[in-house]
């Protein structure tokens, strides 16, 4: 028997697989296609305090070996997600973590804590503070997770209100990952995800224009894998603290190559889209390849790349 | 519910210049599909291109499934180079179908320009079984674009064609065509308009629909990422919000979208 159980804090998940935010619809779109309660867990598509329309269309477009997306976190905000969403996604039976993400100013992520902590429906919280898609009144004004003094603050302040495990997703568009996940694990965050989208561009030559509405839009898919892993082992070099690594994911080699370079646990994004059971069918191959290698435990892998 | 399944392409056929038809053996999601469904296809293993291509379900018979389609870029190109007996990863059926009113009071005209053509023959044939004979108004810019006529008159529909250069039947737009139809207006009974096409033809149509007051349902189109309403990706504007198309729609009733800003 191979074990692929770990915790992230006192999150504790029976496989190290999950999807990653925003790329999973409401999880029922996925029904016809795998057993939902196979997922190590569950995060939800990025809720925001007011319900939220997201950017106009066209909102994705293909690049080479990945994808554009400007989607906006369009989401129905707290109190309809509660509502409408959160008992659906608690009957799979599986730990659930809700996303949670600021459109105006980042104090919404405290009240938004604040309101999911009493729930106990809610496993842990991620917090998106890395979406290059939100328009803030000040176009060029960074992302929090592009500042380790705005990441530090925000995270402490949420370690006040919230005893949930904390999650915090970075983004790539910085140029000292290391930085920033040092600053969040001295704020208290129990893990940090990595990563979220890099910002690109696409112009369709034959009208001369962008080919998004937003212009600018954050790339996903196989094309940014090798960042990733870059990333996610620089972190794990410099910063003791569990790594949800992400990033063009999309078969069993993909997924080993994060644990090895030092993640404890995965989320699929774009694979989804293209294989709506990839999920299951990289747990698979998790579990096969642990055994071809004679290992017992999935905690063996995490960070075992060789010298 | 829809299913992911490989498909064996049964027949590769070339239709007209850079139109293209394959039929596939496509047993469990056959059974299950409505007109105005699409089926969307892994077009090649690795990734170019990465994302699946959504295809309008173009014709049912048994369990073989027909789609056809416009070459216009690099997907459409390596589907088109397909040999028979290869197989294609699909999934389907995908998205809400055409809303069928099972009543004998309405005529339904279908009106399809171009390629958007491709929902409408499921949608005759469709009909043609529940006992409607529908009138096929088929648009293209000329004549050696024209498609499924045939098709069409077989299972006793009424035809007319129009081509924009005049090459064949009414000079004009498809959309001109229909106003000539609606303003004879010869029908017996109450008219249902279901179209799909470019969406300057559909703009159109919904201006017909309501100067002629006849209730329309559109197919549209959309890029999409995922084709199960994972994304978010392929919204249109409609009265309630951003609706996705590709699980929302691809049809939607003409009154709900807002056309100015589709």
């Amino acid at each position: 028997m191979v074990s692929l159980k770990i915790k992230i804090g006192d999150l504790k998940l029976n496989n190290p697989v999950m999807n990653a935010s925003g790329t999973f619809g409401w999880a029922e779109e996925f029904k016809d296609f795998l057993e939902l309660k196979r997922l190590g867990a569950l995060i939800t598509k990025t809720i925001t305090l007011k319900p939220h329309r997201g950017n106009p269309p066209p909102r994705t477009c293909e690049t080479p070996a990945g994808m554009l997306n400007c989607i906006g976190l369009e989401n129905p905000g707290i109190d309809n997600f509660i509502k409408e969403k959160l008992p659906l996604l608690k009957k799979i039976g599986i730990p659930i973590v809700v996303s949670i993400g600021y459109l105006e100013a980042p104090e919404e992520l405290i009240l938004l804590a604040r309101h999911l902590n009493s729930l106990k429906e809610v496993s842990a919280l991620e917090l998106n503070i890395s979406c290059p898609n939100i328009k803030t009144k000040a176009p060029h004004q960074r992302l929090v997770s592009q500042d380790p003094v705005l990441t530090y603050k925000i995270i402490k302040r949420l370690r006040r209100v919230t005893h949930k495990p904390l999650i915090t997703k970075l983004s790539p568009n910085v140029t000292d990952i290391t930085e920033i996940a040092q600053a969040a694990k001295r704020a208290g965050t129990d893990a940090v995800a990595l990563i979220n989208t890099l910002t690109g561009m696409s112009i369709d030559i034959k009208n001369r224009r962008p080919r998004l509405s937003l212009i600018t839009a954050g790339l996903s898919g196989p094309a940014i894998r090798p960042i990733a892993i870059r990333m996610v082992w620089q972190v794990y070099q410099k910063v003791k603290i569990p790594i949800i690594g992400m990033g063009g994911i999309i078969d069993m080699p993909s997924a080993i190559e994060f644990f090895l370079a030092g993640a404890t646990a995965i989320a699929i994004g774009t694979a989804n889209f293209i294989n709506p059971g990839v999920i299951s069918e990289i747990i698979e191959g998790i579990r096969g390849y642990l055994k071809e290698n004679k290992m017992k435990d999935i905690k063996e892998l995490i960070g075992a790349l060789q010298g | 519910m829809a299913k992911q399944i490989k498909a064996r392409i049964i027949e590769s056929l070339r239709l007209t210049l850079g139109y293209h038809k394959l039929l596939l053996s496509a047993e469990g999601i056959t059974q299950l599909a409505r007109p105005g469904q699409f089926i969307n296809i892994k077009v090649c293993q690795d990734y170019e291109p990465l994302l699946r291509r959504p295809f309008s379900i173009h014709r049912i018979k048994d369990a073989y499934l027909e789609i056809i389609f416009k070459i216009v870029g690099k997907a459409t190109e390596l589907l088109s180079k397909k040999d028979q007996g290869d197989y294609l990863d699909i999934i389907g059926p995908l998205g809400k179908g055409f809303w069928i009113f099972d009543s004998s009071a309405w005529v339904p005209i279908l009106v399809g320009g171009g390629i958007g053509i491709a929902p409408l023959l499921f949608l005759g044939e469709y009909l043609k079984h529940l006992g409607f004979l529908s009138i096929v108004l088929i648009g293209a810019k000329k004549k050696d674009e024209i498609l499924a006529e045939e098709d069409f008159r077989r299972i006793g529909c009424k035809v007319k064609v129009s081509t924009e250069d005049g090459s064949r039947g009414f000079k004009g737009k498809v959309t001109d065509l229909l106003i000539k139809v609606l303003k004879k207006g010869s029908f017996p009974k109450e008219a249902i308009i279901y179209a799909c096409g470019p969406r300057r033809m559909l703009e159109e149509i919904n201006l017909i629909s309501k100067r002629y007051r006849v209730s329309a349902q559109v197919s549209l189109e959309e890029h999409m990422a995922c084709g199960i309403g994972a994304c978010f990706g392929c919204v249109v504007n409609t009265r309630d919000g951003y609706k996705r198309v590709c699980k929302d729609g691809p049809v939607f009733n003409i009154d709900e979208i807002v056309w100015n800003n589709l």
